[in-house]
């Protein structure tokens, strides 16, 4: 497998040093940048350009052992293991049985109520996929809060806090101030975007000046934002009022986002939100100059600095678009789906969103898809758990082991025994230092 | 031109030094100074604070400490203010500024605890005693942190490592019956999430910090799904380990103070102390800890002597997580008895940072660990007795200490050489 | 011990680095491995130290046969090797690296470092290598850490020593310091290999030279009496003028004045201290000095790229203490840095990007922050052409360049702007005579098209190439800025520290 980064071996063109090794440089995390990027150039790379074989073997080796857990830990099949010698065949189907019903469940809950579509009830036919896409908006607009700072070469794990914050923000000109339908949800989104860009900033900044590594100071803030999001929803002008527990009160109309189909689809205009940050990202990383620097300080800080470029200014951007990002993230909850601010809010999103982004390898187009894919297991997830009883923490397992497969092609390649081909390792390749 | 010929090659210049920068110093005396005057006037100046120092029944008897809660706050704070003062001498002749900077903290903690303990009663050596026990999750992980990144491997992980060790500790300690077996299992299996870490660091040289925040979600996909599946099924058969018991060494633990805090705890406790002092040793004075460090610095040098680098690497990441694995028995084996979701709470990554804080030293990293847990244990005792500060901000404080430390209160560190860097043979 | 080296051949895919190579190395005898870089040295020397398997051919010691699966096998055999870039533990004392794999231990695997101190003061004290067991490595001076290198060998029972590049962190003084052991060592019957594209020590210190060019041997048993630019011909393979062609300067006024600059290191140290000079338009200004001496960090205070600095230095009159990179850049100032890998060059970009990355914000690569791509890639095509690039397109990614046509690029992006001073660090390092003439080509065209150059080398050859003036530093101070003219041995005393 040819390493593009490695040097013509012929020539040994290293300084001479007292030995120290320097940084590598680092991989990005995605195919590069070419100059003739289009929309469908992008979109054709996005799903190509991880060589689709090997991801898609990901999936089902990920699936695979994901059927192991389901299978040991279903009550059916322990019971008929118990007697396993005198009727193996029941242990067998029971195996098979647990693991065909979670799956159909999970795939039907993401995508179409078979059953309901016979019966020719619309509406609950496309029950999953109105629910995958609901599910997936705040999934899309989170990874894309990690994704960008990935190509400047930090990692954000703080979408969960920056969530939270921001849901502060937007929640409380959602339900404080009134304004006309239309300009209110705007306002309400500017106002997440402004407190998830702040609470975001605030980690460039340390980067930027002090060079405290972002991972730290993102899981810090993350718990910080998450019991100050519990105080405020104490307060008298947070919480709602007549109730004890933390949850504010109900958003306006509005504030919110409309629905496509009525009440019985969840499905909101949020998903063209989120659409649109991922087109609008995608040209402001591949067609202006913030997204070149953003791209150069990620592939190689070094160079941009030597080259001009304001490293911790970079830095400082890409949170900011990150927090941005977040704060939209939150507001699919606060003002689509939930419609009220409440301490569990951000559920479990931001780290997911973690996922979902390494899994889109970083690219605005790859975020999206990621984001779908996971949000239709998280949807089916749901269903599966409500029908077969399995615990939607599998969904967590699978997204881990298909991104580690990912990450790894290697891996993949070596259980299969395909031949190399031309990807390479998930790498950000930096340690402590910045 | 007549020209002077220097001695040796050998013979290092005379070279000009600028005078030490002032930062520290200002940034520990505006901390003492503006702390200091908030601890006073936020301090009511009609209420006793009361300081006790006897836990249970000692043999020694130390009498309670009254005093006027602003008199106290002011005293400590002056106190303060004048280890601040020392730093400036220090600090121009570069000594080390860490005997003021300690001074400082522990003379704002105590003008904290006179405030918040109006007309009230602070248990000195509990909160010191129940510091170090909720340290010991700190402690281990950040020794994992040690192996792990001294051989140059970045341990993201040590969260998910926590979490399963606490997770077969309370399954096996529960199904047997037996803390300690279930001690022993913990840290099969930290080890066990840590062969993946290892496998994706050393073999296909996936970015760590990527693989170790990956298999913390898989960590508590795992803990979780099986939690929800047999934990919470039959919680008697799963989920009720007896808990490692409390020893009190004898003669040792009736030291006034010191006692009760040191030798007076859980059997955890004890076994903490004991892989601290092993990692130490092992670390600086044995064949396989400079081997190991050799790896982490500069792992061509060591591949240039015949050390074989990715193997050292993926045995110091097993070792670790083991190591972040038994102290991960502390959440159940140690402390709450049963199992919960996500139990750990984000200590595997303050035990990251007591590491860095602590400078990848063993002791360092103790140190720093202590520190963090100390904020932990005195958000805990301040929502017992009651204090003025909203109980969601007692429980940020851990979280704001750590970014305090991390950003720079400490100033530059340098990780080992070759920290995250993965090594490919050319 | 007697080393012979038959027939080895060593391909990486289709590249043949090493071909066909047989060479021997008798006890007593110092045995000079001459060829440019990227000639196929030092992979023949990794294949003998056990760091790569040939293809094809044998190593025998003493007409025996023996393969090499490890470094520890090659230093069992009594190989050690003396590394271009030192194979050291920064933090580790002296006596630690010493030890690093062939630790004596007690019980439990305690190390005993006492001992492992005691063997370097013996080893010291036979071979006349001077060095403190308990100092920590990375605080000594580059010339005593080589001492420690070739320690670590001689402690092994190293029958043959083979020492990569060895003089190319040296001053002139300490190369004289190390040939001298060098000597020494092959009285006492070592075997030595000395591996150098540095035709003076050659002629200097080798009993026997074999020259290596492309993967192969192409003269072998050549005597050190050899005159210099027959031993480059046979290098290159073609006559080299060892000279640039140039015309005299025509300096006019200074562009760079810098007064009392220096610069700090974290533990306070000035690692720059009070230099002052001017550099003149249409002049080449040349720093030389052996590496570490500060020249180094006085280009990056020059560049904006550093901390901590005093003191004042102008572009054009402009003051640029404390500007932003970008800012410096602005005033006309083209930078080719030291690091073409880690500085210089984004490898995961593609040459026609790299070629506007310091540029971007400027018209016509982009208008009002959008990016014209369209303009970017005419220029990349053009600039391939124009500095004879190779490379398949400029739709290439810079990592798959060799070194020289990374330098190449570095230089197009550099010089196809407005330049009024061209600063380059060590710019022809690493690279083969090829492009090295061209890289001087260009430093003197900028030249006489009245750019001020400030070239900083520490390869004399091309200080006394390409100067009008020297300014030798040492110790972060100027030493001494004298003419072109001065001799190298004055030279040499002025790089070790000799005040003039």
């Amino acid at each position: 497998m040819s390493d593009p980064t490695n040097n013509d071996p012929l020539m040994d063109d290293r300084e001479a040093s007292t030995g120290l090794s320097g940084s590598t440089t680092a991989d990005t995390l995605h195919p590069p940048t070419e100059l003739t990027s289009s929309v469908t150039g992008e979109l054709r790379r996005a799903v190509l350009g991880m060589n689709l074989l090997v991801s898609a073997l990901a999936v089902v080796l990920a699936l695979a052992i994901g059927a192991v857990l389901i299978a040991l830990s279903s009550p059916n099949v322990i019971e008929s293991a118990g007697y396993f010698f005198a009727r193996p065949l029941d242990t067998v189907s029971a195996i098979w049985q647990s693991v065909t019903s979670a799956y159909s469940a999970l795939f039907q809950g993401a995508l179409i109520n078979i059953d309901a579509l016979r019966e020719g009830d619309i509406s609950r036919a496309f029950y999953p996929l109105s629910e995958t896409l609901t599910v997936s908006a705040p999934l899309i607009l989170a990874g894309l809060a990690v994704a960008i700072p990935f190509r400047a070469g930090l990692f954000n794990i703080g979408a969960q806090g920056q969530m939270a914050f921001a849901a502060i923000g937007g929640g409380f000109v959602g339900f404080a101030i009134s304004l006309p339908a239309g300009v209110h949800l705007i306002v309400s989104l500017i106002a997440a975007m402004l407190f998830g860009a702040f609470y975001a900033g605030i980690v460039g900044f340390l980067k930027a000046r002090t060079g405290a590594h972002e991972v730290i100071t993102t899981i810090m803030l993350n718990y910080i934002a998450i019991y100050f999001l519990g105080w405020v929803l104490n307060q008298d002008w947070f919480q709602r009022e007549g109730r004890n527990d933390p949850i504010s009160p109900i958003l306006s109309d509005t504030a919110l986002f409309p629905r496509f189909f009525g009440d019985g689809l969840r499905v909101h205009a949020g998903i063209v939100v989120a659409v649109l940050a991922v087109v609008v990202l995608w040209w402001t990383l591949t067609k202006t100059t913030l997204g070149f620097k953003i791209q150069t300080v990620g592939a190689n800080a070094s160079a941009a600095r030597t080259a001009g470029i304001d490293v911790g200014r970079i830095w400082i951007a890409a949170m900011l678009i990150a927090g941005a990002m977040a704060g939209l993230a939150v507001s699919m909850n606060v003002n689509g789906t939930d419609k009220v601010v409440t301490a569990g809010i951000v559920g479990n999103i931001g780290f997911d969103a973690i996922t979902v982004a390494l899994l889109g390898r970083g690219s605005p187009f790859g975020v999206l898809w990621a984001g779908l894919l996971f949000g239709g297991l998280r949807a089916g997830g749901l269903a599966m758990q409500a029908s077969t009883g399995t615990p939607i923490d599998i969904v967590l397992v699978l997204q881990a082991l298909i991104v580690l497969f990912i990450a790894a092609p290697a891996l993949v390649r070596s259980v299969f025994r395909i031949r190399a081909g031309g990807t390479e390792a998930l790498s950000l390749a930096k340690g402590w230092g910045t | 031109m007549t020209i002077a010929m220097p001695q040796k090659s050998s013979d290092v210049p005379l070279v000009t030094i600028a005078p030490p920068s002032p930062r520290k110093p200002i940034i520990m005396t505006s901390l003492a100074v503006a702390l200091g005057a908030v601890f006073i006037w936020m301090a009511p100046s009609d209420q006793v604070t009361t300081f006790l120092f006897n836990l249970g029944d000692p043999v020694i008897s130390i009498p309670d400490w009254e005093f006027n809660a602003r008199i106290g706050a002011t005293v400590f704070a002056i106190l303060a203010v004048l280890f601040a003062a020392a730093a400036w001498p220090i600090n121009a002749r570069r000594g080390s500024l860490m005997l003021p900077a300690l001074g400082v903290g522990v003379s704002l903690v105590l003008a904290f605890l006179s405030w918040v303990g109006a007309d009230s009663r602070i248990p000195i050596t509990g909160l010191l005693q129940g510091s170090l026990l909720l340290a010991v999750p700190l402690v281990f992980g950040a020794m994992s942190g040690v192996l792990c990144e001294r051989s140059g491997v970045i341990n993201i992980n040590i969260e998910g490592q926590l979490l399963v060790g606490a997770f077969l500790g309370a399954v096996v300690g529960s199904l047997l019956s037996n803390a300690y077996l279930g001690l022993l299992a913990a840290p099969v299996a930290g080890a066990l999430l840590g062969l993946l870490l290892a496998v994706f660091a050393t073999k296909y040289f996936v970015d760590q910090v990527v693989v170790g925040v990956v298999l913390n979600v898989l960590a508590v996909g795992l803990t979780g799904f099986l939690y929800t599946r047999f934990l919470t099924e039959e919680p008697d058969l799963w989920n009720n380990p007896p808990l490692l018991p409390t020893i009190s060494i004898p003669v040792l633990s009736e030291i006034p103070i010191l006692g009760p805090i040191l030798f007076d705890q859980n059997v955890i406790v004890y076994l903490m102390y004991v892989v601290v002092i092993v990692i130490q040793i092992a670390l600086f004075k044995t064949r396989w800890g400079l081997r190991l460090r050799s790896v982490g610095e500069h792992p061509e040098a060591a591949d240039s002597v015949g050390i074989r680098v990715n193997r050292t690497r993926f045995r110091a990441v097993v070792l670790g997580a083991a190591v972040a694995g038994l102290g991960g028995a502390f959440f159940t084996l140690g402390s709450v008895g049963a199992f919960g979701r996500e139990m750990t709470a984000g200590n595997g990554f303050i035990a990251l940072a007591a590491l860095i804080f602590g400078r990848w030293n063993p002791l360092g990293a103790l140190a720093a660990a202590l520190l963090f847990g100390f904020a932990d244990n005195l958000q805990n005792v301040l929502s017992i007795i009651g204090s003025p500060i909203p109980s969601q901000f007692l429980l940020m404080l851990p979280y704001v200490v750590t970014i305090f430390a991390v950003v720079g209160l400490v100033g530059r560190v340098r990780a080992p050489g070759a920290d995250g860097i993965p090594f490919r043979k050319s | 011990m007697r080393l012979e080296l038959r027939g080895i051949t060593k391909r990486f895919g289709s590249l043949v680095a090493n071909d066909d190579i047989s060479l021997t190395v008798e006890p007593g005898q110092i045995h000079a491995l001459l060829g440019e870089n990227g000639a196929g040295k030092s992979t023949l020397m990794n294949v003998l130290y056990g760091l790569l398997q040939p293809d094809a051919g044998q190593i025998l010691i003493d007409g025996e046969p023996v393969t090499f699966t490890s470094p520890a096998r090659a230093i069992e055999a009594g190989i050690g090797m003396v590394h271009q870039h030192f194979m050291l533990v920064p933090v580790f004392t002296v006596a630690e690296n010493v030890e690093l794999g062939a630790e004596s231990v007690g019980p439990l695997g305690m190390l005993r470092t006492g001992e492992a101190a005691d063997a370097v003061r013996e080893v010291s004290r036979k071979y006349g290598l001077e060095v403190d067991p308990d100092a920590v490595t990375e605080d000594l001076p580059v010339g005593i850490q080589q001492r420690v290198e070739i320690i670590k060998a001689l402690t092994r029972d190293a029958q043959c020593l083979i020492l990569d590049e060895p003089t190319a962190v040296l001053t002139p003084q300490e190369t004289d310091e190390l040939l001298a052991i060098v000597r020494q060592l092959r009285d006492s019957g070592k075997a030595i290999v000395l591996i150098t594209h540095k035709l003076r020590e050659v002629r200097e210190a080798a009993d026997v030279i074999t020259v290596i060019r492309r993967g192969r041997v192409v003269a072998e048993a050549v005597s050190p009496q050899t005159p210099e630019s027959e031993l480059a011909g046979m290098m290159v393979g073609r006559d080299v003028s060892l000279r640039v062609d140039k015309e005299p300067a025509d300096p006019g006024e200074p562009v760079i004045g810098v007064s009392n600059l220096s610069v700090f290191d974290s533990a306070d140290r000035a690692i720059v201290d009070s230099v002052s000079f001017d550099v003149r338009a249409g002049e080449v200004l040349c720093v030389a000095g052996v590496q570490g001496n500060g020249q180094s960090e006085l280009v990056e205070a020059i560049m904006g790229l550093r901390d901590r600095v005093s003191g004042d230095a102008r572009v054009g009159g402009t003051s640029i203490v404390g500007r932003s990179t970008k800012r410096i850049l602005g005033l006309g100032v083209g930078y080719v840095p030291e690091d073409r890998e880690h500085d210089g060059l984004v490898g995961s970009f593609t040459i026609a990007q790299n070629l506007v990355l310091d540029s971007i914000d400027t018209a016509p690569w982009s208008r009002a922050g959008v990016i014209d791509y369209g303009r970017i890639r005419d220029h990349g095509v053009q600039m391939v052409e124009q500095f004879d690039v190779r490379a398949q397109s400029a739709a290439v990614f810079a990592s798959t360049l060799s070194g020289g046509n990374k330098q190449k690029v570095v230089l197009a992006r550099e010089m196809s702007r407005e330049l009024r001073v061209l600063i380059a660090a060590q710019p022809t390092r690493g690279l083969d005579v090829g492009s090295i003439e061209f890289v001087h080509r260009r430093i003197i065209e900028a030249r006489d098209a009245g750019v001020a150059c400030l070239v900083v080398s520490s390869e004399l050859d091309e200080v006394y190439a390409l100067a009008d003036r020297i300014m030798v530093m040492y110790a972060g101070r100027v030493a001494g800025i004298v003419e072109p003219d001065i001799s190298r041995d004055d030279l040499g005393l002025l790089m070790a520290g000799a005040t003039g």
